[in-house]
C-alpha cells in the first residue's frame, strides 16, 4: 500500500484497502471556520437534537478566519454563532476573534496548534485543508453535511483515491521556490488532473525543503481537482509538530512495492520561476514569458502564500527598496505578525522592510484572497491587474468578475512590486541578497 | 425523486468554479432562515462573466435583477463543474435558484459530493460534452431510468451514465436520510 492507502486502512481499522473502495474512517480531527461552521451546526442540531453533545469536544477545532475585520452584520453575526456554539459545547479548541485567542487563517492555524499531525485523519470544511497533507496526514475538504455527519458520529465515509506520485530529484535553485513547483505541475496536469487522486510528493527536492515550503506544494493540490496531498514524514515533520503538541502521533509509510496511478519526474534544476495567467491556476507560463505585462496590484498573503518564510522572502527583495503598485501584505496569522515584528534582515525588521518599501500591512485573515465583503483589506473592487501569491485566480475570485489575477511566487510578487510589472525575480536576486538574520 | 426531470437548459463553459457559482461575498446568509437563504437563489451563477452567462450567445443573467428563482431548470455544462472552494453553498445556490439537475462530463470531487450528501440537485454525468447539442433556453427532458436526455427542439438523443452507488443516496435525499433508511443510526 502507498502511503495514503496506509492511512485510511488505519482508520478504517483494517489490515488493507485498495484504491477505489468506500470506507468508514474514524476521523482524528474536525475542522470548520465562520463560513462553513453556522450551517454545519445548523445541521448538526436538526439531525441530531438542539442539546446534542458533538462526538469528541477535543477532536472539533474551529478557527474563525474568512470574514473577520469587516463590518458586515451577517459576517458577524456567524462569528457570535460560532462562538455560542464553542460556549454550549464547551470547545477547547474555539479561537475566538477579538481576543489573544484568535489565529488567523485555518490551515496555518492548525499545524502552529499541533492538529496536523502524522498518520492521522484531518476533515475540514475547507477545499484548502489538503494543506495539512504536508504532515503525513490524511486531510481533505468536505461541505456542510458531512462536517455534521462527522460532529455527530465522529465517522465519514470515503472512496480510497488512486495515488499520483510527483518526485523532485536534485537541488532546486536559489531563485525558484515552492509555489513555481506546483504551478509547474499544475499547468502540466490541467485544473481536473488529479480529480478524485492523491498528489504525493517525494524526491529529495521535496526533503529538503521547511515545512512551510512543503505546505506550499500540498495545499494548492485542490487546484489540481486532488483529494489530498501528501509528502512522507521525516525528521523535519516531527520537529515541526513536537514543538507545537505533545500528543502522541504514529506515522506511516507506503511499502516499498506500493502501487501508484502514474510516476512524474521533474529535475530541480530546470525549474523556472513561474506564473498562472487569468483566470486559472492551469494557465501557465514561465515568468520570462510574460515579463513587462502592466500590473496595478501586488498581493502577498494566503495560506499558500502568507507563510513566515514567504514573507522573509520578499523582505529579501524589497530591503531598501520602494514598491510601485498598491501592495497588500497580509499574514495568515497572529504568530506570523509577531514573527514580522521580531525577524529580523540585515538588523530590520520584515514589518519595518514593508513598511518602508510603501506595503500596507494588514490583520491576520483571509482578506482579500477569496474577495469577501465589499470593505475586506485588499480587495479587487474594479478592474485591477494583480499579481498575487495566493491560490486561486478565477473570475472574480478577489471580489471584482472585471479584475485580472496572476499567481506566482512572493519573490515574483516582490520583484513586480517595485517594477510595477511582472518581474523576475533573478533581476533582484543575487548572491549579494541578504538572508534572515539568525534568531 | 421522480425519474423524469423536465425543464428549460441553461448553458455553461468548463471549469465553472465554485466562486462564479456562488461569489464568497455572498456566503454570510444563513442556509436555514426562509429569508436569507433567498439570497442564495438570487445570486446563483452571478460570479459567471457575462459574456459566458447562458451560451452559445451569453449576456443572460441566470436570476434576474429582481426575483430570487431563475427560470431554468436544468444547467448542461463542460468539464470540471463545481472546481474550487468547497462550499456546500454552491449547490445549494442552485437548488435555491430552482435547479434541479446539472449535467456534465465530469465534476470537481467535492461539488459532486455536497450536491448528493446534501440531496440539492443530481450532478449527473453525461457520455462527452453536451453543450455544443443545447441553447440556453432549450427545453431538455432527462429520463433517469433509461439514462436518457432529450432536447425537443432538435429531437436529439443523449446517453447519460449510471449514478451508480450514489444513486441510493440521491433518491434517499441525502446522506442523513439514507442513514436513517439503513439504520446507520
Amino acid at each position: 500500500m502507498n502511503l495514503t492507502e496506509k492511512i485510511l486502512a488505519k482508520a478504517a481499522g483494517r489490515k488493507s484497502v485498495e484504491a477505489g473502495e468506500n470506507i468508514w474512517v474514524d476521523v482524528d480531527i474536525l475542522m470548520t471556520h465562520d463560513v462553513c461552521g453556522p450551517p454545519a451546526i445548523d445541521i448538526f442540531k436538526k439531525q441530531f437534537g438542539q442539546n446534542a453533545p458533538v462526538w469528541d469536544k477535543n477532536r472539533l477545532v474551529i478557527i474563525p478566519d474568512h470574514f473577520i475585520h469587516t463590518n458586515d452584520y451577517y459576517a458577524n453575526r456567524n462569528v457570535d454563532l460560532l462562538r455560542k456554539f464553542a460556549s454550549e459545547q464547551q470547545l477547547p479548541y474555539y479561537y475566538d476573534v477579538g481576543g489573544e485567542d484568535y489565529k488567523g487563517v485555518c490551515h496555518i492555524a492548525l499545524p502552529e496548534e499541533g492538529f496536523t499531525r502524522p498518520g492521522e485523519v484531518l476533515f475540514g470544511t475547507d477545499s484548502h485543508t489538503c494543506n495539512a497533507g504536508a504532515f503525513g496526514q490524511f486531510a481533505t475538504g468536505i461541505g456542510n453535511t458531512d462536517a455534521a455527519f462527522i460532529m455527530g458520529t465522529g465517522k465519514l465515509w470515503v472512496k480510497v483515491p488512486e495515488t499520483m506520485k510527483f518526485i523532485f530529484e536534485g537541488e532546486i535553485p536559489p531563485y525558484v521556490m515552492a509555489k513555481d513547483l506546483i504551478l509547474q505541475i499544475i499547468g502540466d496536469i490541467g485544473v481536473d488532473g488529479a480529480t478524485y487522486r492523491t498528489m504525493e510528493f517525494a524526491g529529495d527536492g521535496i526533503m529538503n525543503l521547511d515545512m512551510e515550503s512543503r505546505m506550499t506544494m500540498t495545499n494548492m493540490v485542490i487546484e489540481a481537482g486532488g483529494k489530498n496531498g501528501v509528502i512522507e514524514p521525516d525528521e523535519v515533520t516531527y520537529d515541526y509538530v513536537r514543538q507545537r503538541t505533545s500528543a502522541q502521533f504514529e506515522p506511516v509509510f507506503g511499502d516499498t512495492d506500493a502501487r501508484y496511478h502514474s510516476v512524474r519526474r521533474y529535475q530541480c534544476e530546470d525549474l523556472l520561476p513561474m506564473v498562472a495567467k487569468p483566470h486559472s491556476p492551469d494557465n501557465k507560463a514561465t515568468v520570462e514569458e510574460v515579463a513587462g505585462t502592466e500590473l496595478t496590484r501586488a498581493y502577498i498573503g494566503s495560506c499558500t502564500g502568507g507563510k513566515t518564510s514567504d514573507f522573509v522572502a520578499a523582505a529579501r527583495i524589497l530591503k531598501g527598496k520602494t514598491v510601485k503598485l498598491d501592495t497588500y501584505v497580509v499574514p495568515a496569522t497572529t504568530e506570523i505578525t509577531r514573527d514580522l515584528k521580531t525577524i529580523t534582515i540585515d538588523g530590520q525588521t520584515l514589518w519595518s522592510i514593508f513598511e518602508e518599501a510603501g506595503a500596507k500591512i494588514g490583520d491576520a485573515s483571509c482578506a482579500a484572497c477569496l474577495g469577501g465583503p465589499p470593505d475586506t483589506f485588499g480587495r479587487l473592487n474594479g478592474q485591477e491587474v494583480c499579481i498575487s501569491t495566493t491560490n486561486r485566480n478565477f473570475p472574480g475570485r478577489m471580489g471584482s468578475k472585471q479584475a485580472s489575477v496572476y499567481l506566482a511566487s512572493p519573490y515574483t510578487v516582490a520583484s513586480s512590486a517595485i517594477t510595477g510589472k511582472i518581474t523576475d525575480p533573478r533581476e533582484y536576486l543575487t548572491e549579494g541578497t541578504p538572508m534572515a538574520d539568525a534568531v | 425523486m421522480s425519474n423524469t426531470i423536465k425543464g428549460k437548459v441553461f448553458v455553461l463553459g468548463d471549469n465553472i468554479d465554485t466562486d462564479q457559482i456562488i461569489p464568497a461575498g455572498h456566503l454570510m446568509y444563513s442556509l436555514e432562515d426562509p429569508e436569507e437563504k433567498k439570497f442564495y437563489g438570487r445570486y446563483a451563477l452571478s460570479g459567471v462573466p457575462d459574456e459566458q452567462s447562458g451560451l452559445p450567445d451569453g449576456g443572460i443573467p441566470f436570476t434576474p435583477e429582481d426575483q430570487f428563482e431563475s427560470e431554468f431548470d436544468i444547467i448542461v455544462a463542460g468539464r470540471n463543474f463545481g472546481c474550487g472552494s468547497s462550499r456546500e453553498h454552491a449547490p445549494f445556490a442552485l437548488q435555491q435558484a430552482g435547479v434541479k439537475a446539472v449535467v456534465s462530463p465530469s465534476y470537481a470531487r467535492i461539488f459532486y459530493r455536497n450536491a448528493v450528501d446534501g440531496g440539492f440537485v443530481v450532478p449527473i454525468e453525461s457520455r462527452g460534452d453536451l453543450t455544443e447539442h443545447f441553447n440556453t433556453g432549450d427545453t431538455a427532458w432527462i429520463d433517469r431510468d433509461n439514462n436518457k436526455m432529450i432536447n425537443e427542439r432538435t429531437g436529439e438523443e443523449f446517453e447519460l451514465l449510471e449514478l451508480g452507488e450514489v444513486a441510493h443516496i440521491v433518491d434517499a435525499g441525502g446522506i442523513f436520510e439514507y442513514a436513517r433508511q439503513n439504520n446507520m443510526f
